[in-house]
């Protein structure tokens, strides 16, 4: 065993073996590994150095630092000493001003090709970048900086990933995402905030394979946005059976019937908020009776929108699968599940273009 | 003389440039700007006033909740529609809940740093420092000499690796530091067991709203997230045991951490009572009963630091100038407007990026300048400790008479960064004692069989009138916050939200008066202009929020295309 890995590290910090070895198994989980994958995690934990991480912030809420705030597998106080050096963190770090700026740069010219950049905030493209500066740079000249050196690039949050709620129509400062910028493969930890166990699974997997997990054609990790939400979701009997939530609070609604008819956007969402969940696995919105905003879609904010009207029908290709033709066979519905996904997978990659605006106008689900 | 920058400025949430003028180791002139602008409210035009709340939550992921709670109110006040009891108390427990999370990490996450030398620290004597803080708090750990030890062995070993991660590049060992090594080392420890604090208890938040950050619960007219003893969909009996316990660890926390631990500090550097202070201050008020009424936080204005005179506060009175930001006015850039009438356009006049300095005579922010009565005016915790105090709020003059007491200073030391600091701290023990109450309204409804979490009579746009306008307020953990709404035909014709950090960190108004940012600066002394850690004590005193404070209302009729779903 590496005398500096992060296994070493947490040992000297007093982290039992069991403490490890459940870290691990709890990273395997949400990762979809079998036991076999806590093993190879915990080995190449043992034997890995705590890898430098950069998070840039760019035209942004903040909401996926928070989120990174509320990780639990491991727990944030693990990730910041422990896990990662996380060496430029402008809403975290002790330094200011020049002594901030210091650090990007020590970090930018002395690991070279081996730190992870993670990008929280859309990048304003618009008027020479003037919607969004630090330090006097434009955001997109930061971004290709950091970008240029760093060994994997992991956009966490809607806006990072897609543009997100700055980018939304009329888009007024010209937001796209961190992978438009930089013209490279960028991992996609969509969603709004992000759920950081995706996050620390997707830098655990890095660092356990040495390779990224497969992505979805909006560079989303499989692992993590897969799967349909209404295909997981635990309300789909009631959506089988035609049971539906007609008002708010209503005897269906405190019954946790399926909230299709109220707007839910779980047939169009890929993300796995009802396994994983989210604030170390307590709620998620459908569980919590609200409607699903597809915050994890390519350009939620237009194409989910509005919120409150019901989807014409649940996507698929020639399978009515909408909630007036109830009792439709289970069987159908998986198939109509994975014609959904393929479908809005088609959709997501040509939002990704340049004409967003046009493609989805022109998009299938778009009546 | 010297002219100094400091972007970024961390530990807050979004981009702020702070640039100072220094003479004879003093501040004499300062100006604060705001670098990111997205138009979130040019995104709403057009929209379905029911979902205005989901995209307005995105204006900030710190203070989350905050601006989902003023939108609905808004909406709500525009259709006139009151709200369930249910849902009132569903919302005074999300927003207790969050200024209790929030205060707590602005203390030791953004805030603390300005105060604790962590690498101090690691000279202090374990045994010492476990009798300092036993003399605190009766907290388990408190009185731990083995506790302390382990902290201060994790930091060895962190600073012993070489890879000091978010510490790197600190202002450790600046002059100003005053801590001993153990009330460092004791603070430190806390910082730690705050990160794993804070992620526990807003699980209640995702109990009441699926999750956090931006939990996803709020309606116009309610609440969406069932409340009903017999189901296990929805808010039960133990949901009520899960909330009390997070209420019970929120008031355990704050009474014998985080307010022993601000005490302990605030006594090593009382010269800040002398520092950073600003005259006018404005509170909007907060968590009112069903009624409307007898708000907890009382509302009112207070001019020229006399406690002896509250003023009530009237919203017309506010204006909203540009003469110092980068956008225009049609009918020029030097008359304020009223929020329900106001107009925004962007139009950049700064440096071309990449710059070195701004340029301080033309335009210099995102942020606009926000007047009452064309007064400036400070909001945030400050601002309602003092209303309330002055308005004769016996928790608030109890809590805080204590404070002064041991400290050893007067009221006038409330009127500087260390008063504001402190003013944090009572207001969330104030709260963190008042959130067991909701808990037993809830319960009390439930008992009672009341089980209604919104008012859907106006849910059908079809119900509304053709026009309508309204105005939400919320006195948010950073300050008064309102959000105007215009509705026209079902859609939103204008939407304004008037925002904390906008009336803290606004730029010079016409008149050449000082928000209370640069105001606060002038005076202040700065060992080090090369590490200012005097300027981050003074800003971070505000808790900033520069997501929150940038936002537009543009009143150019553009046609946004959006996918129409049946």
């Amino acid at each position: 065993m590496d005398s500096e890995s992060i296994y070493s590290y947490l040992e000297l910090r007093g982290l039992s073996r069991r403490d490890f070895l459940k870290f691990c198994a709890a990273s395997a989980a949400t990762l979809g590994l079998c036991s076999s994958g806590a093993v190879k995690i915990a080995e190449a934990l043992e034997n890995k150095q705590r890898p430098s991480v950069v998070w840039i912030h760019l035209s942004e809420c903040t909401g996926d630092s928070e989120s990174l705030l509320r990780a639990t597998k491991p727990a944030i106080s693990e990730i910041l000493l422990d896990v990662v050096s996380l060496d430029y963190h402008e809403t975290l770090m002790a330094p200011s001003g020049f002594a901030a700026e210091k650090s990007l740069d020590d970090i930018i010219r002395n690991k070279k090709g081996k730190y992870i950049a993670v990008y929280e905030g859309a990048v304003p493209e618009k008027d020479g970048g003037v919607y969004c500066c630090i330090a006097g740079k434009s955001a997109s000249a930061i971004v290709k900086e950091v970008a240029a050196g760093a060994a994997l690039n992991i956009a966490v949050g809607n806006c990072a990933c897609f543009g997100g709620i700055a980018a939304a129509s009329p888009n007024p400062t010209g937001c796209v995402g961190v992978g438009d910028v930089i013209g490279s493969r960028v991992v996609n930890i969509a969603g709004c905030p992000m759920n950081c166990e995706n996050f620390t699974a997707t830098v655990v997997h890095y660092l356990t394979f040495g390779s990224l997990p497969e992505l979805d054609g909006a560079g989303r990790p499989l692992f993590a946005f897969g799967k349909l939400i209404h295909n997981n979701c635990e309300r789909r009997p009631h959506f089988d059976a035609g049971q539906f939530v007609g008002q708010w609070g209503d005897a269906g609604h405190r019954q946790g019937w399926c909230l299709y008819e109220m707007g839910c956007k779980g047939p169009m969402a890929f993300q796995n908020c009802p396994t994983v969940k989210w604030n170390g696995g307590t709620s998620w919105p459908v569980q919590a009776g609200h409607p699903c905003i597809a915050c994890a879609t390519p350009s939620n904010w237009d194409a989910a929108y509005p919120f409150y009207k019901r989807m014409p029908q649940v996507p698929g290709a020639g399978l009515m699968a909408n909630a007036d033709k109830i009792g439709l066979g289970v069987a159908a519905i998986a198939t109509a599940g994975i014609a959904a996904h393929a479908v809005g997978r088609f959709i997501e990659r040509k939002r990704n273009s340049k004409e967003k605006g046009e493609d989805i106008k022109n998009g299938p689900d778009s009546n | 003389m010297a002219r100094i920058v400091i972007d970024p400025l961390t530990r807050i949430e979004g981009h702020l440039r702070i640039e100072a003028q220094i003479e004879g180791g003093r501040i004499t002139d300062a100006w604060a700007s705001g670098a990111m602008w997205r138009g979130i409210e040019t995104i709403l035009k057009g929209r379905d006033p029911r979902d205005a709340w989901t995209f307005v939550s995105r204006i900030c992921g710190v203070c989350t909740t905050v601006h989902s709670i003023a939108s609905v109110r808004a909406v709500e006040d525009a259709l006139k529609i009151t709200i369930p009891p249910n849902a009132r108390i569903i919302r005074d427990l999300i927003m207790g809940l969050q200024m209790v999370h929030d205060h707590v990490i602005h203390f030791y996450h953004l805030h603390g740093l300005d105060w604790i030398d962590v690498v101090s620290a690691l000279k202090a004597d374990p045994g010492k420092t476990a009798a300092l803080a036993s003399s605190l708090s009766d907290w388990p750990n408190n009185n731990s000499v083995g506790f302390f030890k382990s902290i201060q062995d994790k930091l060895k070993t962190f600073v012993a690796g070489g890879q000091l991660g978010i510490f790197a590049n600190g202002y450790w060992g600046h002059s100003q530091y005053k801590l001993p090594p153990e009330a460092n080392l004791m603070a430190t420890a806390h910082y730690l067991d705050a990160l794993d604090w804070q992620r526990d208890i807003i699980r209640a938040h995702a109990l009441l709203g699926a999750k956090n950050p931006h939990p996803q619960t709020f309606l116009v007219g309610g609440m969406s997230i069932p409340v009903d003893p017999n189901s296990q969909n929805g808010l039960n009996a133990g949901s009520i045991a899960l909330l009390n316990d997070a209420a019970k660890k929120c008031l355990d926390f704050v009474s014998r951490v985080y307010v022993p631990d601000l005490l302990a500090v605030a006594s090593y550097y009382k010269d800040w009572a002398g520092y950073g202070g600003f005259n006018n201050f404005l509170a909007c008020g907060e968590h009112a009963d069903s009624s409307g009424k007898n708000a907890f936080f009382p509302a009112g204005i207070i001019r020229d630091k006399d406690l002896s005179r509250v003023y009530p506060v009237d919203q017309m009175k506010i204006a909203e100038y540009i003469n110092n930001s980068w956008y225009s006015y049609s009918g020029g850039d030097s008359a304020g407007r009223h929020p329900w009438s106001g107009e925004t356009t962007p139009n950049y006049t700064g440096p071309k990026p990449p710059y070195e300095y701004l340029d301080i005579d033309k335009k210099y922010s995102w942020v606009k300048t926000p007047r009452y009565e064309d007064l400036p005016m400070e909001v945030g915790p400050l601002a309602r400790l003092l209303v309330a105090y002055a308005s004769g709020h016996r928790q608030v003059k109890e809590e805080v008479d204590k404070a002064l007491r041991k400290l050893g200073v007067g009221p006038e030391a409330l009127f500087s960064t260390l008063g504001r600091t402190a003013a944090r701290g009572i207001e969330t023990l104030l709260v963190a004692q008042k959130l067991g109450d909701w808990i037993g309204e809830l319960a009390a409804n439930m008992k009672n069989g009341d089980l209604r979490i919104a008012d859907t009579e106006k849910w059908d746009p079809l119900t509304w009138p053709k026009e309508a306008r309204g105005v939400g307020f919320h006195d948010a953990p950073r300050g008064a916050l309102a959000h105007y709404i215009v509705i026209k035909d079902g859609k939103i014709e204008n939407y304004q939200a008037v925002v904390p950090t906008t009336w803290n960190a606004g730029p010079r108004d016409p008149k050449g008066q000082r928000s209370p940012f640069e105001q606060a600066l002038i005076g202040a002394p700065v060992a080090d202009p090369r590490q200012p850690i005097e300027i981050q004590r003074i800003i971070h005193s505000f808790d900033p929020c520069m997501a929150c404070a940038i936002h537009i209302f543009d009143v150019e009729k553009k046609e946004s295309y959006k996918v129409e779903m049946q």
